[in-house]
């Protein structure tokens, strides 16, 4: 029998036995529709954490100088100690090391806290409170959407100005237009200048709750003890001129703290890179996981599969002995039964992927959690769910086609 | 008695034989206990003859008819087929033959009853690797031949038992075969529709097909030319018949 009658002749036994073959199907279907959701939930948040999580985070072409890494996971005690008893970035640190780079950059000072805003009895609370230098809009990317970011004059003066992230605004002035108006931060009160421009959230944290004042205004004592920062950002112009920033930086701070050169840093360099390595991590676990998951469900779904084939054969026993005897060979008979359970798992996979993609969809709309289906992933779903169903039927095919015809034909 | 060749191992058949036995012998093993069914039967069988074979139930009917269908091998004795020594072939080989040189006709009809008549009918033809429009059309032919050409979008459910077994001869005819092996083929059937099946027996015995019929109904195998009786696995008469 040709294998295209033999993939009709299946479709055909799927079409007239509709419920039994759902539910014979329904094991590879939670398979793939699984790896689909798994793979595609991965994959997002892979691409989320390249594209947008490590650039919001630290900027493309940007290192922040610290004391310690802002981003980490699983960090040992003893670690943690250690990275507290390390002395703080002062002024003084990061003037030096802003002089002394030897390449174009673009360096800004930057602190942070949490605490509350008022504005005419209104509280809003949780809020980051931030204290930095002029350039830190143009290298965290922060457009003004309305008013204006703070001069370097008024860096420099430490002028008690604010810029509002966009959530905040619209809590503290809703219907009002901010700029001009005094929000009180710890009783100070500071002048609106300028609203961000919307930044949206990053895992469902808002990233729009914050304020930036002049590093050097009172704000400084709201964020830091006196003369420190958290960190130090400088932007590069390229990759390569970031990695030599980085080396010199490493110098300067170096020669400043008067390490011996068997000492390790007791500062960091931290790069969207090294963000990434905290996801590179969690997502390694996600890799193995999700696979044995799939794994599992596949298996289970391969022997239901397996299970329905040997009682079609048993029930078809008879038309097994009739087209025997009308010139069946053994490998027509293993072709159509196999035939028939790779179509069966073909289209649970089929219905999974289309499940999966649904439900990713539904996932990306409903909560935080980006999901991105990629094709890969929708062929490795068609090719493992109709490879289950081939393995899953070698051996009800097989016994099929060494069917006595004689005993075959007799069976009522 | 009809003349027959004297065939000895080692002997090739006239060509106008089509079926040959020689001596053959099966034998089953019923759980250690060893049943002899067929226990040498020698037979010839030209082309075009129309032979009916009788015997009570155990005289071993049934099993002849297998081995001459190439179902089942024999345990001794030679079988040839159109030439062709079929006793010694694999299953694969079997499978051919049964696919082109033979037509069944059961008691059961043995159609299948999800498809519909002319997919029943076009069953041999896929086995044959035809491709699917010169099955078609090969197929409604032959539904036509046994005046069913109305009838081939039908299931076997939807047709009456004479229509299901003219179905069967659709089928078993449309790889044109050297024999028509009827198993009991008016088993299942009342007398008005035995009769008209038996006609259509009569007329393509007349367009020069070989049939062989195994039946236990006298008045069924009063139609056929010849008659062989078994007996214990043996044959024990052979007789033609005056037509």
């Amino acid at each position: 029998m040709p294998f295209l009658e033999a993939v009709r002749l299946a479709l055909q036994t799927i079409r007239a036995q509709k419920l039994k073959s759902g539910f014979s199907a329904i094991g590879v279907f939670i398979g793939v529709t699984f790896l689909i959701g798994a793979w595609s939930i991965v994959n997002g948040m892979n691409r989320y954490m390249t594209d947008k999580f490590a650039g919001t985070l630290v900027g493309v072409n940007t290192f922040h100088l610290r004391r310690r890494p802002n981003v980490n996971f699983n960090v040992e005690d003893s670690v943690w100690r250690a990275w507290r008893r390390r002395p703080r970035i002062k002024f003084a640190d990061a003037d030096a090391v802003t002089q002394g780079l030897r390449m174009p950059v673009v360096t800004a000072w930057y602190s942070e806290d949490r605490g509350s805003v008022e504005y005419n009895g209104k509280v809003a609370k949780d809020i980051t409170l931030e204290g930095a230098t002029e350039r830190y809009f143009d290298i965290m990317n922060l457009k003004i959407a309305d008013g204006r970011a703070f001069t370097p004059q008024e860096s420099k003066a430490g002028t008690t100005v604010v810029v509002l992230g966009y959530d905040l605004a619209q809590k503290l002035f809703p219907g009002v237009n901010p700029i001009g108006r005094t929000v009180r931060i710890h009783g100070i009160p500071y002048r609106v200048i300028g609203v961000v421009e919307r930044q949206g959230n990053l895992l469902g944290i808002s990233l729009d709750k914050f304020v930036v004042a002049p590093a050097l205004s009172p704000i400084q004592r709201e964020v830091n003890p006196p003369g420190v920062v958290d960190a130090l950002i400088v932007k590069a112009n390229s990759e390569l001129e970031m990695r030599d920033a980085m080396d010199q930086t490493e110098a300067i701070m170096r020669s400043r703290r008067h390490l011996r050169p068997r000492q390790d840093d007791n500062f960091v360099m931290e790069t969207s890179e090294g963000v990434l390595d905290f996801w590179k991590k969690l997502s390694r676990i996600l890799y193995v996981v999700g696979p044995g998951l799939v794994g599992v469900a596949l298996v289970v779904g391969g022997i239901v599969i397996m299970n329905i084939m040997l009682m079609a054969v048993a029930e078809r026993t008879r038309e097994i002995g009739i087209r025997k005897s009308l010139g069946a060979r053994r490998r027509d008979i293993l072709r159509q039964f196999l035939a028939e359970s790779a179509a069966l798992a073909t289209v649970g996979a089929t219905l999974g992927i289309g499940t999966g993609i649904v439900l990713s969809l539904l996932l990306k709309v409903a909560t935080p959690l980006p999901a991105a289906v990629s094709p890969f992933s929708i062929l490795l779903g068609v090719v493992v769910g109709g490879g289950v169903g081939i393995v899953a039927g070698v051996y009800p095919a097989s016994r099929a086609s060494r069917l006595d015809p004689i005993a075959a034909l007799r069976q009522e | 008695m009809t003349d027959v060749q004297a065939f000895r191992t080692g002997d090739t058949p006239l060509p106008d034989i089509v079926i040959l036995t020689h001596k053959l012998t099966r034998d089953y093993d019923m759980g250690g206990e060893v049943v002899r069914a067929l226990r040498g039967v020698s037979l010839q069988i030209r082309k075009n003859e129309y032979v009916a074979v009788m015997g009570p139930s155990g005289s071993g009917k049934s099993t002849l008819m297998n081995l001459i269908g190439c179902l089942d091998t024999p345990t001794a004795g030679e079988y040839w087929l159109n030439g062709q020594k079929v006793s010694a072939l694999s299953d694969d080989e079997l499978a051919r033959i049964r696919n082109k040189e033979i037509g069944f006709v059961f008691q059961t009809f043995n159609l299948l009853p999800r498809a519909n008549a002319l997919h029943n009918v076009e069953l041999p033809l896929i086995y044959a690797g035809l491709p699917t429009k010169d099955r078609r059309a090969r197929a409604a032919r032959a539904l036509a031949r046994v005046g069913l050409a109305d009838r081939m979008d039908h299931r076997p459910n939807e047709l009456s038992g004479g229509q299901r077994q003219r179905v069967a001869i659709a089928r078993a005819l449309v790889n044109e075969p050297s024999i028509l092996l009827a198993d009991e083929p008016t088993g299942n059937l009342d007398s008005t529709t035995s009769a008209e099946l038996m006609q259509v027996f009569q007329d393509l015995h007349h367009q020069g097909q070989t049939i062989v019929m195994v039946t236990h109904e006298h008045d069924i195998a009063a139609h056929a030319a010849r008659v062989v009786t078994l007996r214990d696995g043996l044959v024990a008469t052979d007789q033609l018949r005056a037509a």
